[in-house]
C-alpha cells in the first residue's frame, strides 16, 4: 500500500456561530474557498495536481448543498480537473474527509487529495436537513432515538460523573485554549477570513471565555434537563439502559462545545507527488477507522475507533504521543480518558471546541492540523485524532511524523 | 339494512338500519349493502346530494370486532381494506354532496364514514360519543381517520385524537373540529338537507383533491412538524415503554401519509392496520378488554335459573376505607346505604369520605348540587344493628380478624331476611372458615374489593364451600348494579387476585436479593407492562404488612408453610431496618417531602448488585412468567374456573399489561408448549415457583390451548 503524507493543514478562524458572529456574514461557500485558497497559496500549489477534493459538511442543505465541494473548487480558482465531493458523517465529517482522501492516495487511485469540511452554523442552523432519525415514528422509536444533550447526561450519568467533574474539565480547557492563542500556538495553521477589500474579517477564535471559573459555570441551568423530563427523552434513555434510575443532566452551554462558523482543508499526497511539487511531508497517516456503536448513549464511540485504528496500526494507547478528542461534551473527554487509561496532560492539550467552538463538518480536519502543529512544536512522533459521531459512531485517525 | 329514499328535490337519505343489533356495525354483509345505496345515488342522475344517517338511536358504532379476529390472510384483508378506501373515495370524488347526519354515537368505523363525506352536521343528543376509539383495543382507525383528521384539522390537534382515543360528546366534538355543525335532534334532517341543496355544490371537492391543498396548522416537514413528531416520538415511548405497537403505527400513518396524496396515503394506512389487526397485542386486548370484560358485565357465567335480584338497601359492617369506598359507589348507584360502624362517630367519618369524593365532583362541574346531595342523603351512619332491617345485602369490611368478623356476622344476620344475602370483603381469610359463623353459610359470599373502591372497577366474588348458585347469583348482580365488573374464584388463600399478584411482587423482591439493580427490577417491571414496579408496589403495599401477612400464614400453615423467595428481604427490610413502606415515608424508595420518590441509596450496600447483571428480557420474563404459573396453578386447583375470569381479574385487579391481555392471555400468546419449557428452564435457574403445574404439561402435550383464537 503506498504512503499517505500530510503536507499542510489550515483552517479559519471559528467566528461564533449567531448573528453577532463575525463570520455571519460570511457564506459558508466563502469560508470553503478561504481554507482552499490557503492551501493553494501557501504551497504555491500546481491544482491540477489535486485530484479530489473531498470536504465534511453536516447540514448540506440550503447554502451548503449540492456539492459544495465541487463548486468551492470552481469558485477557488482550482483547476477544472479537480473534482469535489461532500461527505457527511456527522460531527467527524472533516476528519472523514481526510481519511477518505488519505484513501484515495493509499490506494494508488489519486496522487494528491484535499481532505476538509465547512460549516457556517450561523447561517445553516443544525437540524436544517431533517432527516429520518428523530422524525419517523419508525425510525425513533425503534432506535430510542435521544437528542446528543441527552445521551451526553447519560454517559455522565452511567460513569459517574458529577456536575463538578464536566465543569472542572471545561475550566481546565478554556484555561489551555487562551494558553495557547496567548503563546500563538494556532499561527501555523489559522488563516484569517478577509473581504474582497483585503480587509480581515476575523483572525481568531471568538468563542473562547478564558475568565471561566467553577463559580461561573456554577450558575448555569443544565441545557438538556427540559428536553429530558418534560419530552420524554430520559424515558427512552433510561429504556435503553434499564438499570438507570433517572438521567442526572449535568452538561449545558458552558461544558458543551461552542456553535461556531468555520472551514478546514488539509493536503495530502503520497510521496512522489510531494517530490515532483517540492513539497516537504509533514507526517504520515498510520492509519484510520470509523465504527459504530449503541446509537442512544451515541457518544461513546471513539474510544472503539481509536482502538481500532491503533490495532490496525499495531499500537498500543500508550504509543501515542498526544491524542485530540473532539469536546463534544466534557463527559465524552472524561469517558474516553478512563477506557483508554490516558492521563489528561496528553489529551487536547491546547483546549477544544469547549473553548474554541465545533463547527461540525470542519472540526475533524481541524484538529488533524492541529494535533500535527503540537507534535511538532513538541517535537514528539505519534497522534491519535478522533471525535464521537452522531448515531453511535467513532472515528480515529493516527499520524505519525517524519 | 340499509333504507334509501329520494325526495321530491333530489335528496338521496341513506340510513343505517341493522334490524338484528341494537347498534348498527361494520362487517361484511353492512359494508355491501351500504356500499351498494351509495353508488346508486352516485349513478342516479336524479340525485342532487346525499344524506348519510341512522334510523336507529345511534349513528354507527364502529367496525365488528368478530370480524377482525378472525383475520388470517393479509393479502385478503388488504384488498378488502382497499375496497372500503375505494368506497369512501367514491363519496368523496362523487361530484355530489355528502352529509352526515349524525343523530348519536358515531365512533371508529361509523365516524370514518362521516369523514368521507363534505359535510358533518350532529344532532344534539348529549348521549351521543364521536371519535376513533381504535387504539383502546389495540388498533388504528383503519377507514382512513388517521389521514382525513389530520387534514382536516391539523396533525397537532389530530394526534392526540388519534393516539388516545377519545370520545367526544357533539358539542365538544364540534369544538374539536370533528363535526362542522350542532343543530337540534329534531332539525337534523332539515339542516342536512339545507346545506346540500345550498351550500353542497360549492363544496363538492374535498380540500386534500385540491391542487393547492395545505395542511392545516403546518406540514408534517416544518417546524411544527419537526416539534410535533421528535418530541411525539419521545413521548410516546415514554407513555407507552413498548408494549404497544397501534399509537406508534397511527403516528408512522399519520407522518408517512400526510407527506403524500390522499389515495397513497391510504395505501400506508392499510399496510399499518392489518400489521396491528394480526398482531398478538391487538388480539389479547380485543379478546380480554373488549370481549371478556363485556361479558363479565353482562354477568355471562350467572347461574341462569336464578331470577334477577333487585336492590335498594345495603348494609355496611365498618366504616374504615373499604367500608366508606363501598358505601359510596353503592349510594352511586342509587341505592340506601346503612353505613355501620361501633360508634355512630365512626360511622359519620365513614360516610365523610363519600362527601369528600361527592364535592370534588361538584367542584369540577361533573354534577350538580342537588345530585351531590341526594346520593349523600342515601348514606345513614349508625352504629346499631337495628338499622339493618330490610337490606337486600349486608356486605362487612371490619378488620381483618376472624372473631370480629363472626361477631357481626351473627348480629347482621339476626336482622336480615332469610332470602337475603351476607358477603365479606376479606382479602386474606378464607370464606369457607367465615362461613362457620354464619347461620345460613349458603347465603354467604366474599366480595373482594380493590382499593379505592370509587377507582378500582373490579369485585372478585368468592364461593364458599357451601355457597349457593342463589347466592351467587344475587351477588353478580348487585356487582352489576353498581357498575363493576365481577369475576367468579372458588375459595383459597389469597383468592386469585392477592395470590397471584403477590407473586409479581416477591420476585421483585427476590430478585433484590440476588443482586439484581434496583433499577433494573423496577424499570423491567414498567417495561412489561406493569404499572407500578414491584418494589414500589411493596412499599404501597406496606412491607410491614406484607412480612405480618407472611409471618400470620407461617403461624397457620406450621410444617406445611414453605419460605417463600422474598421472605429474607423484607425481615431485612421490616425487622432490621424498620424500612416499612410509603406511608412510613421509607421503605425500597425514600419519599423527600415535596419531591419524587427515589430508590433508597442504603440499597446497593444491603443488596450487592451482581458483577453480571440479568438482562431486561430475563428480568421482565421472571415477573410475568412467575404471575401466569401461579394462575395456571389456580385454574388446576379450580380457584379460577374460567381463563377468562383469570384475564379479566389481572387486568382490573391489580393492572396486568393489557397488551398480554392478562396472565392466561399471556400463556396463550406464547404457545403452551413453550410456556412450559421455558418455566422448567427458569425453574433449574430460580426455584421450584416456576415449575409448571400437570395442567400446562397435559394441555401441551396434547397441543391444546385456552382460546381458540
Amino acid at each position: 500500500m503506498t504512503d499517505a503524507f500530510i503536507y499542510d493543514a489550515v483552517r479559519t478562524p471559528r467566528g461564533k456561530g449567531r448573528s453577532s458572529g463575525s463570520l455571519h456574514e460570511v457564506t459558508p461557500m466563502k469560508l470553503a474557498v478561504t481554507a482552499l485558497q490557503a492551501v493553494r497559496d501557501r504551497n504555491n500549489l500546481d491544482t491540477s495536481a489535486v485530484e479530489d477534493v473531498v470536504l465534511g459538511c453536516v447540514e448540506p442543505v440550503g447554502e451548503q448543498g449540492a456539492d459544495i465541494a465541487r463548486v468551492a473548487v470552481i469558485q477557488a480558482g482550482y483547476a477544472e480537473t479537480t473534482a469535489g465531493v461532500q461527505i457527511n458523517r456527522f460531527c467527524a465529517s472533516g476528519l472523514e474527509a481526510c481519511n477518505m482522501a488519505s484513501a484515495q492516495v493509499m490506494s494508488g487511485q489519486s496522487q494528491m487529495a484535499i481532505g476538509g469540511g465547512v460549516e457556517s452554523m450561523s447561517r445553516v442552523p443544525m437540524g436544517s436537513s431533517g432527516g429520518a432519525w428523530a422524525m419517523d415514528p419508525q425510525v425513533a422509536f425503534h432506535t430510542y432515538f435521544v437528542p446528543q444533550g441527552i445521551s451526553a447526561d447519560l454517559v455522565a450519568t452511567k460513569y459517574g460523573y458529577s456536575r463538578d467533574d464536566v465543569d472542572a474539565y471545561a475550566v481546565e480547557s478554556q484555561k489551555r485554549a487562551a494558553n495557547a492563542w496567548t503563546k500563538g500556538l494556532f499561527n501555523k495553521s489559522v488563516v484569517p477570513v478577509r473581504d474582497q477589500n483585503g480587509l480581515t474579517i476575523l483572525d481568531r477564535d471568538e468563542h473562547l471565555r478564558p475568565d471561566t471559573t467553577m463559580q461561573s459555570l456554577g450558575q448555569l441551568e443544565p441545557s438538556f434537563k427540559m428536553q429530558g423530563e418534560t419530552f420524554g427523552f430520559d424515558s427512552v434513555a433510561i429504556q435503553r439502559y434499564p438499570e438507570i434510575e433517572r438521567i442526572k443532566h449535568v452538561h449545558h452551554a458552558g461544558n458543551s462545545s461552542g456553535i461556531v462558523d468555520g472551514a478546514a482543508a488539509v493536503l495530502i499526497g503520497n510521496a512522489e507527488i510531494g517530490k515532483k511539487l517540492g513539497l516537504k511531508p509533514r507526517a504520515r497517516i498510520r492509519s484510520f477507522a470509523s465504527i459504530g456503536s449503541e446509537p442512544t448513549i451515541m457518544l461513546t464511540g471513539p474510544s472503539f475507533s481509536a482502538e481500532k485504528a491503533l490495532k490496525r496500526a499495531g499500537m498500543k494507547p500508550g504509543d501515542i504521543d498526544l491524542y485530540e478528542l473532539n469536546e463534544a461534551f466534557a463527559a465524552v473527554v472524561l469517558r474516553f480518558m478512563e477506557a483508554l487509561n490516558i492521563s489528561h496532560d496528553k489529551i487536547n492539550v491546547n483546549g477544544g471546541a469547549i473553548a474554541m467552538g465545533h463547527p461540525l463538518g470542519a472540526t475533524g480536519a481541524m484538529i488533524l492540523g492541529t494535533l500535527l502543529d503540537e507534535l511538532e512544536r513538541r517535537n514528539l512522533s505519534t497522534g491519535l485524532a478522533t471525535l464521537c459521531v452522531g448515531a453511535g459512531m467513532g472515528t480515529a485517525t493516527i499520524i505519525e511524523r517524519v | 339494512m340499509i333504507d334509501y329514499t329520494v325526495d321530491q328535490e333530489g335528496i338521496a337519505t341513506i340510513a343505517w338500519n341493522m334490524a338484528d343489533r341494537s347498534m348498527n356495525v361494520l362487517n361484511e354483509e353492512s359494508i355491501a349493502a351500504f356500499a351498494e345505496k351509495v353508488r346508486e345515488s352516485i349513478v342516479d342522475s336524479g340525485v342532487k346530494g346525499v344524506i348519510i344517517t341512522s334510523a336507529k338511536n345511534d349513528f354507527v358504532g364502529g367496525a365488528d370486532l368478530t370480524m377482525l379476529q378472525k383475520v388470517r390472510d393479509p393479502k385478503q384483508m388488504f384488498e378488502r381494506s382497499l375496497a372500503m378506501h375505494g368506497l369512501f373515495r367514491e363519496i368523496e370524488k362523487s361530484g355530489k354532496p355528502f352529509v352526515a347526519a349524525i343523530n348519536g354515537t358515531a365512533l371508529g368505523g361509523g365516524y370514518e364514514i362521516c369523514l368521507a363525506c363534505h359535510w358533518r352536521i350532529a344532532a344534539d343528543n348529549p348521549k351521543a360519543l364521536i371519535g376513533l376509539p381504535e387504539v383502546q383495543v389495540g388498533l388504528l382507525p383503519g377507514g382512513g381517520g388517521t389521514q382525513r383528521l389530520p387534514r382536516m384539522i391539523g396533525l397537532r390537534a389530530a394526534l392526540p385524537i388519534l393516539l388516545e382515543g377519545k370520545r367526544f360528546d357533539p358539542e365538544r366534538a364540534k369544538q374539536n373540529g370533528l363535526v362542522d355543525q350542532v343543530v337540534p335532534a329534531a332539525d337534523l334532517l332539515k339542516a342536512a338537507k339545507s346545506w346540500a341543496l345550498t351550500e353542497g355544490p360549492k363544496n363538492v371537492v374535498k380540500p386534500w383533491d385540491r391542487k393547492d391543498f395545505k395542511l392545516p396548522g403546518g406540514a408534517v416537514l416544518s417546524p411544527v412538524g419537526s416539534q410535533t413528531f421528535v418530541a411525539g416520538n419521545a413521548m410516546l415511548r415514554d407513555k407507552t415503554l413498548g408494549n404497544y405497537p397501534a399509537p406508534v403505527a397511527i403516528m408512522s400513518c399519520v407522518y408517512e401519509g400526510c407527506l403524500v396524496d390522499i389515495d397513497t396515503a391510504l395505501r400506508i394506512e392499510s399496510r399499518y392496520f392489518i400489521s396491528l389487526v394480526t398482531s398478538p397485542e391487538a388480539k389479547n386486548m380485543i379478546r380480554s378488554l373488549f370481549f371478556s370484560i363485556g361479558e363479565a358485565n353482562k354477568l355471562a357465567s350467572r347461574p341462569k335459573n336464578v331470577p334477577q335480584a333487585s336492590y335498594s338497601k345495603i348494609g355496611i359492617l365498618g366504616a374504615g376505607m373499604m367500608g366508606a369506598g363501598i358505601a359510596y359507589v353503592s349510594a352511586e348507584a342509587g341505592l340506601d346505604v346503612v353505613l355501620l360502624d361501633t360508634s355512630r362517630e365512626f360511622a359519620e367519618k365513614g360516610k365523610s369520605y363519600s362527601q369528600s369524593l361527592l364535592d370534588k365532583k361538584l367542584g369540577q362541574k361533573r354534577i350538580s348540587q342537588a345530585e351531590r346531595d341526594a346520593v349523600l342523603a342515601r348514606i345513614v351512619p349508625t352504629a346499631d344493628f337495628a338499622a339493618l332491617k330490610g337490606c337486600d345485602i349486608v356486605i362487612e369490611a371490619v378488620f381483618e380478624n376472624r372473631q370480629i368478623k363472626a361477631d357481626v356476622t351473627k348480629k347482621a344476620e339476626a336482622m336480615l331476611a332469610p332470602d337475603k344475602i351476607f358477603a365479606s370483603n376479606t382479602s386474606t381469610l378464607p370464606i369457607t372458615g367465615l362461613a362457620d359463623a354464619s347461620v345460613r353459610p349458603e347465603n354467604f359470599i366474599g366480595l373482594h374489593f380493590f382499593s379505592p373502591v370509587d377507582k378500582m372497577p373490579l369485585v372478585e366474588i368468592i364461593r364458599g364451600k357451601k355457597t349457593s348458585d342463589e347466592c351467587l347469583a344475587k351477588a353478580m348482580d348487585y356487582v352489576k348494579r353498581i357498575r363493576k365488573t365481577p369475576i367468579v374464584v372458588n375459595d383459597s388463600r389469597g383468592f386469585y387476585t392477592s395470590r397471584v399478584f403477590g407473586t409479581y411482587v416477591s420476585e421483585g423482591l427476590a430478585m433484590l436479593g440476588e443482586g439484581v439493580a434496583p433499577a433494573l427490577i423496577e424499570n423491567a417491571g414498567r417495561m412489561a407492562g406493569m404499572p407500578v414496579g414491584p418494589l414500589a408496589l411493596a412499599d404501597e403495599v406496606s412491607l410491614e404488612l406484607m412480612h405480618k401477612v407472611r409471618k400470620q400464614t407461617e403461624a397457620d400453615l406450621g410444617k406445611a408453610y414453605k419460605p417463600g423467595p422474598s421472605d429474607g428481604v423484607l425481615t431485612t427490610m421490616v425487622e432490621k431496618l424498620n424500612r416499612i413502606g410509603k406511608k412510613a415515608g421509607k421503605g425500597f424508595y425514600d419519599y423527600p417531602q415535596g419531591g419524587k420518590k427515589r430508590l433508597w441509596s442504603g440499597l446497593g450496600e444491603l443488596f450487592k448488585p451482581a458483577v453480571n447483571q440479568l438482562s431486561l428480557e430475563e428480568v421482565k420474563k421472571r415477573l410475568m412468567y412467575v404471575q401466569s404459573v401461579e394462575t395456571a396453578r389456580c385454574m388446576e386447583e379450580k380457584v379460577v374456573v374460567d381463563p377468562k375470569d383469570a384475564d379479566v381479574g389481572s387486568i382490573l385487579g391489580w393492572g396486568f399489561s393489557p397488551s398480554r391481555g392478562g396472565t392466561v392471555s399471556q400463556i396463550h400468546t406464547i404457545g403452551v408448549e413453550k410456556f412450559v419449557a421455558e418455566c422448567d428452564r427458569l425453574a433449574q435457574a430460580y426455584g421450584a415457583r416456576f415449575n409448571p403445574p400437570k395442567l400446562l404439561r397435559d394441555m401441551a402435550a396434547k397441543h391444546e390451548s385456552f382460546y381458540a383464537a
